[in-house]
């Protein structure tokens, strides 16, 4: 397969959503052909340039579903069948990308507090962060403050998202970012929260730098943050 | 084998009644059938049913002559055996016939009744007294007073509602220019000529229904061509209840069914008045009335195809006016679809009508309350659904709209479950995957069902704001399919109709350029 075929049959896949070979996607027939995973593979077999993979074969491939999600042709099952494919093509490229001096948009470390132990909107955000281009540490759910923070420091993540679902859970956001406060780092990352009872005001409350009603308003915050 | 029509949805039906409860029923209508038996004016009728072994009496009654008919339980099982449990009701677009099988619960929705007004609906703004910055919409309602270019406006918005399945003229023609004697070719003309799905009404004038049918053969393309798709059919409410068989309407059934087109033998007495409130009584008397009906069909030419007509209501016990979104409606109802189910008779049965005079959250209960038990019940053919207000006196196009949504939900929810080996292998497949997965989430999975429409979608007309603006969003969203091109029949065949129908008016003419 030629270099560009190989690049358009990637930006294709990402679009169809297909991360593996027995994955369907949306038109007849495609099952059991390479998807996302074994395509980017030979594409490193090949040593395409990382840089040209993930702009042409990933980059552009997602500007198309972001249109479509925009024009109601996909839904949220789409964009995160497309965003996992991007981030599983990214975990493949990481290396090379390292090789290649190219650096990611950043650590985004991500937990549902203590206590909690939903994770549905978290692992939402996480898929699509990392088909954003960061690199997502999860940490899970139920995670200690102490231990959040400690991971802050160990990974100096510029980025921390913070997940809750109950109205008894919440508050523990809180606890994080005194305890950030208390450790003398709250001034290098920046804490997003997220959560059905959380709002822009209890983000005010608590002194988060965000409220994210979503996915994809977390991406548009750590853009304007990056800006 | 009918290769096209439409799906409609294949229930697994709720049923109130035992099957030794249905043959009490049964048994008690064949009481009522063989004493008090019927009264009958109609001549015809009378001769025919003493023809087949019924005892008949004439008797004066007032300035009429009427005929007592007692029947036996063998000469109406005989004739009503006759009728077929199967048949199609055909539509312009083959895709919208209507497959009615008595012996399957395959359930449609269509519009009904004739009333007499159209009800628009006006978002209005308002502003608050205490503070002018907060402003809220609400609906004003007007009335108009039906005619032919508002009935062809239903009929182009009917065809554009996706569940609505076939079309009963929702709103009489009173243009000045419409009498008696044109009556019944304008309705029929502005229905056919501006939807594709099967066209239902009642007939104002025997003398009518030879036009009538002539011109459903040239939209057909020919006798023989509308026998095998009949694209209309007739609705005759054949008894005046308690069990009179009323003259011009039995005339009608003799019409209608030596032409060979499929016909509802409807009845509707109300509980209370006109019928026993109890149930057990409302459907002995509501079932011999029927089977009466059936039986005269079967008599004049055996094998017609006929619906089982039910349209039980109660009375409101203070004015004693219809009351159609009470419980016992939901209760004669269904029971009247297991009569029919019994007898193997596709019933034509009743919904969505409520007694609320303008769209709103009574008007979205009662109707709820009908269309999901009448779907539920396996009835084959649910008229009345679409837009109906103040009992049967309103039809409100953004209602129609409305009901459209809710009855979409219904058939969604309604529809068989799909468990079966196949389904669940790829199910245990998907879910070891997912655990296999780091975020444990199934909504990839979910993308196949959801883009072949397996799944339902959130409600139409929600507002993501912190207020309520269904009806807002209906009146929009109506505005756009009002947008889309009506499906007017081609020139050639207008030009055919009004050259061999009189009486049809000039202003009907629109034709696909």
């Amino acid at each position: 397969m030629g270099k560009n075929e190989l690049l358009e049959k990637i930006a294709f896949n990402v679009i169809q959503g297909r991360l593996e070979a027995e994955d369907e996607g949306f038109d007849e027939g495609l099952e059991g052909k390479p998807a996302v995973t074994e395509l980017v593979k030979e594409a490193i077999e090949q040593e395409l340039d990382p840089k040209i993979i993930v702009l042409k074969g990933l980059t552009e491939a997602m500007e198309v579903v972001g249109k479509k999600f925009e024009g109601e042709d996909y839904l949220i099952p789409d964009m995160l069948a497309s965003a996992e494919c991007v981030g599983t093509a990214m975990d493949l490229l990481s290396d090379h990308l390292a090789g290649a001096g190219v650096e990611g948009k950043g650590k985004f470390i991500i937990a549902t507090v203590a206590g909690d132990l939903h994770d549905i909107g978290k692992n939402i955000v996480a898929i699509m962060l990392k088909g954003a281009g960061y690199e997502v540490i999860d940490l899970g759910t139920n995670v200690p403050t102490e231990q959040i923070v400690e991971e802050v420091k160990k990974h100096q993540a510029p980025y921390l998202g913070l997940s809750a679902l109950l109205t008894t859970t919440m508050r523990v956001m809180g606890e994080v970012i005194e305890k950030l406060t208390e450790e003398g780092i709250r001034s290098k990352v920046k804490v997003l929260i997220g959560g059905a009872p959380t709002s822009q005001e209890f983000s005010d409350q608590i002194g988060a730098d965000a409220y994210c009603k979503d996915a994809f308003q977390s991406i548009d915050v750590l853009k304007a943050l990056a800006s | 084998m009918l290769d096209k029509f439409r799906e409609g949805v294949l229930v697994k039906p709720y049923e109130r009644l035992s099957l030794e409860q249905v043959k009490w029923l049964d048994e008690a209508s064949m009481q009522i059938l063989a004493d008090p038996g019927i009264w009958c004016y109609n001549e015809r009728a009378a001769k025919l049913f003493k023809k087949h072994g019924a005892d008949v009496r004439e008797e004066r009654e007032g300035y009429s002559t009427c005929w007592r008919v007692s029947f036996s339980s063998g000469l109406i099982k005989e004739a009503v055996a006759q009728a077929p449990s199967r048949f199609v009701l055909g539509a312009r677009k083959p895709e919208n016939r209507l497959l009615l099988d008595a012996l399957v619960p395959r359930v449609y929705f269509g519009s009904g009744s004739e009333a007499n007004v159209w009800i628009d609906v006006e978002m209005e703004p308002f502003a608050s007294i205490n503070n002018p910055d907060i402003q809220v919409k609400v609906p004003i309602f007007h009335k108009r007073r039906g005619d032919s270019s508002l009935l062809c406006r239903a009929a182009r918005l009917c065809e554009q509602l996706e569940h609505l399945d076939f079309f009963i003229r929702p709103l009489n023609i009173q243009d000045p220019e419409v009498t008696s004697k044109n009556h019944d070719v304008n309705k029929f003309f502005a229905s056919l000529n501006n939807t594709t799905k099967h066209v239902q009404a009642g007939l104002t004038e025997t003398e009518s229904l030879k036009d009538v049918v002539r011109m459903a053969e040239i939209i057909a393309g020919g006798p023989q061509a509308l026998k095998e798709n009949p694209i209309i059919s007739f609705i005759t409410c054949v008894f005046k209840s308690p069990l009179q068989l009323v003259d011009d309407t039995t005339e009608k059934v003799f019409g209608v069914v030596e032409t060979g087109l499929p016909i509802v033998i409807s009845s509707s007495p109300q509980g209370g008045s006109s019928a026993p409130i109890q149930e057990a009584g409302m459907v002995a008397q509501i079932n011999a009335e029927i089977l009466a009906g059936i039986t005269l069909t079967q008599l004049i030419r055996e094998g017609s195809p006929v619906l089982y007509g039910s349209v039980p209501v109660r009375a409101r016990l203070d004015d004693l006016h219809d009351m159609y979104g009470c419980p016992e409606f939901n209760q004669y109802n269904i029971d009247c679809v297991q009569m029919a189910r019994f007898y193997e008779v596709p019933c034509y049965s009743t919904a969505g009508v409520g007694d609320a005079k303008v769209p709103g959250m009574q008007a979205t209960f009662e109707k709820l309350f009908t269309h999901l038990h009448m779907a539920m019940s396996g009835a084959q053919y649910i008229h009345y659904a679409f837009g109906l207000l103040d009992r049967t006196n309103s039809f409100c196009p953004v209602q129609a709209v409305l009901d459209n949504e809710q009855i979409g939900k219904i058939k969604h929810c309604l529809r068989a479950a799909r468990v079966e080996p196949s389904v669940v292998d790829d199910m245990l497949k998907t879910i070891r995957k997912v655990m296999g997965s780091p975020h444990r989430l199934y909504a990839r999975h979910s993308r196949k069902a959801m883009h072949a429409g397996e799944v339902s979608s959130p409600y139409r007309f929600e507002t993501k704001e912190w207020k309520d603006n269904v009806l807002e969003n209906a009146l929009e969203y109506m505005k756009q399919l009002e947008k889309e091109a009506p499906p007017y029949l081609d020139q050639t065949t207008v030009e055919q109709i009004f050259n061999e129908i009189p009486g049809l008016l000039p202003g009907l003419r629109q034709t696909v350029s």
